[in-house]
């Protein structure tokens, strides 16, 4: 399976850049790499396997819907298309000679890229896998769990016991929907972006940005008396010092979920450009000799990221708990609440 | 810098799916998922605190059993140890009143021996009496014819007599 994957990973790698050095001729690793961990407006599975995604535009109010493959000719050059032109991964307004507008105002990009395809494909799998495990919830209730059930149970009671119990209290239950659902949906799209052909959706500033921002928003509308008290009027610390403290604690709040945001994305790029490095230095010294080594480095690394996969849905639904069970706390003043905050 | 940006198309797409699917799941499989999980949980919570009743309510059936064994155990003690006082104040009353029967026996038997000797010495005196009168009156027979003889009969006579 890992030989497969591996494999799979070093003909993308490789199919990826067959095309390359036809056109620039020298081979940049850095290009390389950050075309594969960004975004994109077409699906590369291999080399000629292609799925040229919808690109949605809404330019000053007007809404157009076309193919990304009108972007390329024949002979796979990126070429203008309707007044818009494709340039390092971005859609431009295109003057009458073809060259992007710099200063265009009033165009927004809402197209299906790869990110928001792969998205889509992580989300029937939620719902598959979990539909499914509610429904032998019910089919066999009261019983031991079976199949998929019981591989997603230990983990959802997991969830509920050592991430919301001991870290929000009572009150955990109204927010297990939530801690669940980050859980599997970063998780689940961590191993998709593992995969071959996959895309790197939770290594995505605007996808980690959307949850950290969820994380946030019912941090504060969950927030109590103490939770507030704590921020405007922070227990055993002078009044004189309110100026400099209130503006700290509530930069505090920013932070908290800032913190969210960068660790989920900066953990999953961080892992997908190891990978891509390594491979990258098969065609660095043009030697097959390297080959070996980058792949048992690259199979290492492999199994480092399906570790981190999970780790890192660990860590933002266990932060996210923190974050909440903070906000329903009441009043005990320990350290240890205050501790969590920085 | 592209990489650290964030593009407003994602950003929608994300919001617009991660809402729905936070939704759906949280309605259709959360919600179904933690209540058949709470429900087994109060099962299993059940069945063992009710095996733990059942255990301590054994132990307290047992414990009655031990102490109306120790009661029944007492209570045969004590009929025993009654049944054989019994029968011995019975062998004891019956010895008893035997031995006073025999000694009654005894008594009775001793009295009668005395009345016998007693009636016995008296013929014995009445018929020493008859010969007496019997004697004296060969005596005086005789005495008519042979006052020699006279006197050796009266001798023989007594010498014949003898009281034992």
């Amino acid at each position: 399976m890992k030989k497969l994957l591996v494999l799979l990973f070093s003909f993308l790698t490789i199919a990826a850049h067959a095309a390359e050095p036809a056109e620039g001729g020298e081979f940049k690793p850095g290009d390389m790499i950050t075309h594969h961990i960004a975004d994109d407006y077409t699906w590369h599975f291999a080399d000629g396997v292609v799925l040229y995604l919808p690109v949605i535009l809404v330019d000053n109010g007007e809404v157009n819907v076309f193919s990304s493959s009108n972007f390329y000719n024949e002979a796979h050059d990126v070429v203008p298309y309707n007044g818009y032109v494709m340039e390092h991964g971005h859609i431009y307004k295109a003057n009458a000679e073809g060259e992007s507008i710099a200063d265009y105002s009033g165009l927004y990009d809402f197209s299906i890229t790869k990110n928001v395809a792969s998205m889509f494909v992580s989300v029937a799998l939620l719902f598959f896998v979990f539909f499914s495990i509610a429904s032998s919830y019910k089919k066999n209730a009261g019983k031991a769990p079976r199949g998929m059930q019981s591989f997603f149970e230990p983990i959802i009671i997991f969830i509920r016991d050592e991430i919301a119990k001991a870290n929000i209290g009572p009150k955990y239950e109204r927010y297990m929907p939530y801690l669940l659902t980050i859980f599997f949906f970063i998780w689940f799209n961590n191993l998709l972006g593992l995969m071959p052909g996959g895309a790197n959706l939770t290594g995505n500033i605007a996808v980690t940005l959307v949850l950290a921002a969820f994380t946030l928003l019912i941090t504060v509308f969950s927030g109590n008396k103490n939770y507030w008290s704590h921020i405007f009027a922070t227990p055993g610390v002078p009044v004189w010092l309110a100026p400099i403290m209130i503006p700290v604690e509530l930069i505090g709040i920013i932070t908290k979920p800032f913190s969210l945001m960068v660790r989920l994305f900066a953990n999953i790029t961080a892992g997908h450009i190891i990978i891509l490095s390594l491979f990258s230095l098969i065609f660095i010294f043009e030697s097959i000799a390297v080959g070996p080594l980058s792949v048992a480095f690259a199979t290492f690394m492999n199994f480092l990221e399906l570790f981190v996969a999970l780790l890192q849905a660990y860590i933002f639904t266990l932060l996210s708990a923190m974050y909440f069970g903070g906000a329903v706390e009441e009043h005990h003043h320990d350290e240890h609440a205050h501790g969590e905050a920085h | 810098m592209q990489l650290v940006t964030p593009g407003i198309g994602l950003i929608f797409w994300q919001l617009v799916t991660f809402l729905i699917v936070l939704f759906l799941l949280a309605k259709f499989a959360w919600k179904p998922i933690m209540k058949a999980l709470h429900e087994r949980e109060a099962s299993i919570e059940d069945a063992l605190s009710a095996a733990e009743k059942a255990k301590l309510e054994i132990q307290s059936l047992k414990a009655d059993n031990e102490k109306l064994l120790a009661e029944a155990r007492l209570e045969r003690d004590r009929i025993l140890k009654e049944a054989s006082d019994a029968g011995n104040a019975l062998v004891e009353s019956a010895k008893n009143k035997a031995n006073e029967e025999g000694a009654r026996m005894i008594a009775q038997a001793r009295e009668a021996i005395e009345n016998e000797k007693r009636a016995a010495i008296t013929e014995v005196k009445n018929m020493a009496a008859a010969l007496s009168l019997d004697i004296a009156e060969r005596i005086l027979r005789k005495e008519l014819s042979n006052p020699a003889a006279q006197q050796t009969l009266a001798e023989d006579y007594i010498r014949e007599v003898t009281l034992n």
